[in-house]
């Protein structure tokens, strides 16, 4: 528990504890001015925004933006919002951190409980592939699905998010299992079980908090990609990123700044769910042990 | 090592299985390497391939010598790049570590209000920067903005133009780029401090250490697992940081906000020079191996412990 | 029994594999930037257009950089070997891509249509390569415009100012009466569009041909090109100190709230103006850039059209005719701010400027005065008009300090980027 154990009531005491809940606030209010702004331009009309002080509430509430980057802002020739592009976002991203996190904890383990000569160099092997640029890989990967046939597919995307996943994914795991008492799993193989066995029956039901921490992680980088999904989806089924880009950055049009950060933060909607309804595990995941070497 | 109790088989098909279960670990990782060794190190040789080549609009296999290496040196760009990835990644992996870890270590002083705190400070990651970039820009813009909130308040001197800036403008993007990742930070040096032994804390805090010793001697060493999953991390936000860069300042103003990242982005798609843009994001690739490699074997030396 | 099921099955599989060819109706997928409510307006158009003619549209939109994102997914899909069959490009590129072989051939369309006739020589040299059409071109916008609030201008007293010394003194008399003179967006290619009309001013159509187009190091290095950064400069004195990163549409604002007197942009800046509900002519004047009128530097938005096979071959064909329908190209540069490619279209239905800037077109491409625009990718390629920008943005941020050190940067710049 907290490293701190003093009775409230000291005069000192209270002092700090004051001061401690002011810093916090002062950096909760710091990180929440950005989506101040954001919201706040998102409920004014676009003659209040190029007038106004982008701190100033509304003079004249409207919910016009909200409705436009759901249903009608234009993404291109379809004037439909970008409401129809969230379910190609799901179709991708759901399977991409599915198996790269399954995947990911599945080399966890094998790297933790089953160590072979050399398992430090594959671990380290496989993490310096968190650092490749996306810019770098952009054509030989055209090439490489190109010729597999998946180039413009959803399969395709998956694939590629799950390569570039694997890194994380295999760290988190990794390091999770580490502190995992080899205790249980050698007593397990001495008892006859399983390679698979020892995981399903053992290691796995003790992993909830480390499979939300590698979900959320992916689940967002996934979410909010843009090289990727561009390049190998286009038009109707790109994903939600591709569209709020076209939506935001269109380069000789008029800019319609509340239409945009009501679409920004539409699309943010799903990530920000998973992050406020999983953020009590998040923490208690990285807890068991996920950050411990 | 541990093996599964073999089974006495004397039939080939027995031994088979029985070798199959052997090598089933390193069959299920087979998979994972496959895809890391040809998606992230087939690709890498690619690139270096193509760094010696004429690539222009798409890659093309004639060999030009250091022909590419040799623009890139000549570039200022580059140093510019260079320069600003050191100041940014030292002082974004630097003080994002200091700021999450403070956060932690305040959040864990049993917080009424934490429930609430914990989410505020991690959800600048989910937002894309496509579009709070935007609201950044406008933020940190002196005629739209901070500065001009100020004066409005009063304080008519006031002047915040680091955005407009050349010289101060990389600052700016370290401002947002911490506004982004210290609460994923935060988060994991919350975990890491939860996670520590209570006994070895009541041991020092009867041996009569003050609050300050017991962080520094005592937590803060605790936490060096903790340490390395941040700069990781964070160092692989920092190498990737195109969005934030071109949301914020384009690269500007001039090229004052240059970054590895936006330099390669540019070569490669936007100037039609691929093989200048191959040579940068190899000479990128080796500083990063450079600076993770040996923090990597320091960190794993000692893992062989098999708790 | 078995025999049955079997043939059923076959029979069932013949039957939907053919629906579904027979259901396929030809498509074009287009690859673009156009993706603000104007723009999709504009293009609407072209798609109803094919629509009617049994083709689909098949919109590809990437936003982006004025077409860098664009250009960067079309690299994936070229090399994944499925190449769009349509994409909006602008000069140069059209030529890099069509030095990879990557485009088809619109020859026959081309003769039959009597594209050479309407299509001005100056935009026929990003249209074809290697005595190929490969690209249809839709408009041109001109950039050597300058917009002003009329109200400001009579406010102060000023009318268009003509030459070089006039636009100074018309400034000057703007920040007298405490406006901000010029403004300006501090982006590269804001920058280098500045920098086109004052090297046009200064040293005429000629001297712009041969530094800008020919890139003869001679010119890039002449005291000619010493005299652009001092103006350069002179124009610097004349923004506001938060231009840097500004968006042009902010500029414009400017401009349209009174805060400002002028913006030096090109004319997709009319439709800001428009939208704000200022009429060309009477709320906001369009002029050439002081000392460049009889010269127009443009840019053009071109179709290419990328090596499909035969089976996408028809509707990429139809797809090309309907761009070049005069009609189309009437509505869409109407709509756009900008003028038609063809030179065979009327002006009846388009405002002031545009009427002005289809004039102006005539006469440059009469007296081989259309020229590229550098800063729009029109006068050099990708790499070179890069470099310059990376001189001409340094410069005009202070971080070049003399007009010197600027001209031998130019220089090596460009020698390093070919």
């Amino acid at each position: 528990m907290a490293a701190s154990t003093r009775t409230p009531a000291d005069g000192p005491a209270r002092f700090w504890r004051a001061v401690i809940y002011v810093t916090l606030i002062v950096f909760a209010a710091m990180y929440l001015l950005p989506l101040f702004v954001m919201v706040v331009t998102s409920f004014k009309s676009l003659d209040e925004v190029r007038e106004g002080n982008m701190l100033s509430l509304p003079v004249r509430f409207t919910v016009e933006s909200w409705r436009a980057a759901w249903g009608t802002a234009c993404v291109g020739v379809t004037c439909e919002g970008i409401a129809g592009y969230f379910w190609n976002s799901i179709k991708m991203v759901v399977p991409a951190v599915a198996i790269s996190t399954l995947m990911g904890a599945f080399n966890g383990y094998v790297l933790t409980k089953w160590r072979f000569p050399g398992h430090r160099w594959i671990f380290a092997l496989m993490l310096f592939g968190c650092f490749i640029p996306f810019q770098v890989v952009l054509v030989p990967m055209a090439q490489v699905l190109g010729t597999l046939g998946i180039a413009s597919s959803t399969a395709g995307l998956v694939l590629v998010h799950v390569a570039y996943g694997l890194g994380f994914t295999t760290l988190f795991f990794r390091n999770y299992y580490e502190a995992f008492p080899s205790e249980l799993t050698r007593a397990a193989m001495i008892d006859g079980a399983g390679f698979f066995q020892i995981f399903w029956r053992i290691l796995l039901p003790s992993s909830g908090p480390i499979i939300v921490v590698t979900v959320i992680f992916q689940f967002t980088n996934i979410w909010n990609d843009f090289l990727f999904g561009a390049s190998f989806a286009a038009g109707g089924s790109a994903p939600m990123t591709v569209a709020l880009n076209n939506l935001v950055n269109s380069s000789t049009g008029v800019k319609e700044y509340n239409v945009h950060m009501a679409a920004a933060m539409i699309a943010a909607l799903p990530t920000l769910l998973v992050y406020i309804i999983a953020g009590r595990f998040f923490v208690r995941g990285l807890m068991a042990g996920a950050v411990k070497g | 090592m541990g093996a599964p109790a073999m089974p006495r088989g004397r039939t080939p098909t027995d031994r088979a299985i029985g070798w199959l279960q052997v090598q089933l670990p390193k069959l299920v990782l087979s998979p994972s390497l496959v895809i890391v060794l040809l998606f992230v190190y087939g690709f890498i040789l690619w690139t270096i391939v193509l760094s010696f080549s004429r690539s222009r609009i798409l890659p093309v296999y004639t060999f030009a010598g250091f022909d590419a290496y040799e623009r890139l040196w000549s570039l200022p760009n580059w140093s510019v790049a260079l320069q600003n990835l050191a100041i940014f990644g030292v002082l974004y992996i630097g003080l994002c570590t200091l700021i999450g870890l403070a956060l932690a270590i305040l959040l864990d002083q049993r917080i009424r209000i934490e429930g609430v705190l914990r989410p505020i400070y991690l959800y600048p990651m989910a937002l894309s920067f496509v579009v709070t970039g935007t609201a950044w820009k406008w933020f940190l813009n002196p005629g739209l903005g901070f500065e001009k909130v100020v004066r409005a308040w009063g304080w008519s001197d006031f002047t915040f133009d680091w955005l407009v800036n050349p010289d101060m403008a990389i600052y700016t993007i370290v401002i947002a780029a911490i506004w982004q990742s210290s609460g994923f930070v935060m988060a994991m040096f919350l975990a890491g401090l939860r996670g520590i032994d209570n006994e070895l804390i009541r041991a020092a805090q009867i041996d009569g250490a003050s609050p300050f010793k017991l962080y520094w001697r005592i937590i803060i060493p605790q936490l060096r697992p903790a340490f390395l999953s941040a700069v990781i991390i964070l160092a692989h936000m920092a190498v990737k940081s195109y969005d934030l860069v071109i949301a914020l300042t384009g690269g500007g103003p001039g090229n004052a906000t240059e970054l590895p990242a936006t330099f390669m982005y540019s070569y490669t798609f936007t100037r039609n020079q691929m093989a200048v843009g191959a040579a940068s994001a190899v000479i990128m690739l080796m500083t990063i191996a450079a600076i993770i490699v040996p923090y990597l074997y320091a960190e794993l030396r000692g893992d062989d412990r098999g708790r | 029994m078995r025999k049955m099921v079997l043939t059923m099955a076959g029979a069932l599989l013949t039957i939907l594999t053919t629906a579904g060819g027979l259901r396929a109706a030809p498509e074009v997928e287009v690859l673009h930037w156009w993706t603000s409510g104007g723009e999709a307006a504009a293009l609407n158009i072209l798609k109803k257009d094919l629509e009617g003619k049994g083709v689909t549209w098949k919109d590809m939109p990437v936003a982006g950089g004025g077409g860098t994102q664009a250009m960067t997914v079309l690299r994936a899909r070229v090399s994944s070997g499925n190449p769009p069959v349509a994409v909006q490009m602008l000069g140069f590129d059209i030529l890099d891509w069509a030095e990879q072989g990557a485009v088809g051939d619109l020859n026959e369309l081309a003769a039959a249509g009597g594209w050479d006739m309407v299509i001005p020589a100056a935009l026929q040299k990003f249209s074809r390569y290697d005595a190929k059409w490969i690209a249809a071109p839709v408009n041109v916008h001109s950039t050597n415009w300058i917009w002003g609030n009329k109200a400001v201008f009579d406010k102060v007293g000023i009318s268009q100012p003509a030459t070089w010394d006039e636009l100074i003194a018309s400034l000057d008399k703007i920040r007298a009466a405490g406006i901000i003179p010029l403004a300006h967006g501090g982006q590269p290619w804001q920058d280098a569009t500045l920098f086109d009309s004052v090297v046009l001013t200064t040293g005429g159509g000629d001297f712009y041909k041969k530094a800008l187009i020919e890139l003869d190091a001679g010119a890039l290095g002449s005291d000619t090109m010493k005299s652009v950064f001092d103006r350069m400069a002179k124009l610097r004195s004349y923004v506001d100190p938060n231009f840097p990163g500004r968006d042009w549409n902010l500029a414009s604002a400017m401009v349209i709230k009174g805060e400002a007197g002028m913006q030096i942009m090109g004319d997709w800046a009319k439709g800001e103006f428009v939208a704000a509900g200022k009429k060309p002519g009477t709320d906001v004047v369009c002029f050439r850039f002081p000392g460049t009128q009889g010269n127009v530097t443009f840019n053009t938005d071109q179709f290419v059209m990328f090596k499909v096979g035969a089976d996408r071959r028809p509707a990429q064909l139809e797809l090309a005719k309907a761009i070049m329908s005069p009609a189309f190209q009437a509505s869409f540069s109407m709509i756009k701010g900008s003028v038609p490619a063809r030179n065979d279209v009327p002006d009846t239905g388009f405002d002031d400027c545009g009427k002005k800037a289809m004039k102006d077109l005539k006469e440059a491409a009469a007296s081989d005065r259309l020229m590229g625009s550098l800063a729009h990718r029109h006068a050099a390629a990708a790499s070179v008009m890069n470099a310059i920008y990376d001189v001409v943005t340094n410069h005009f941020n202070g971080g070049i300090k003399s007009s010197d050190d600027a001209v031998k940067r130019l220089v090596a710049a460009v020698r390093a980027a070919r």
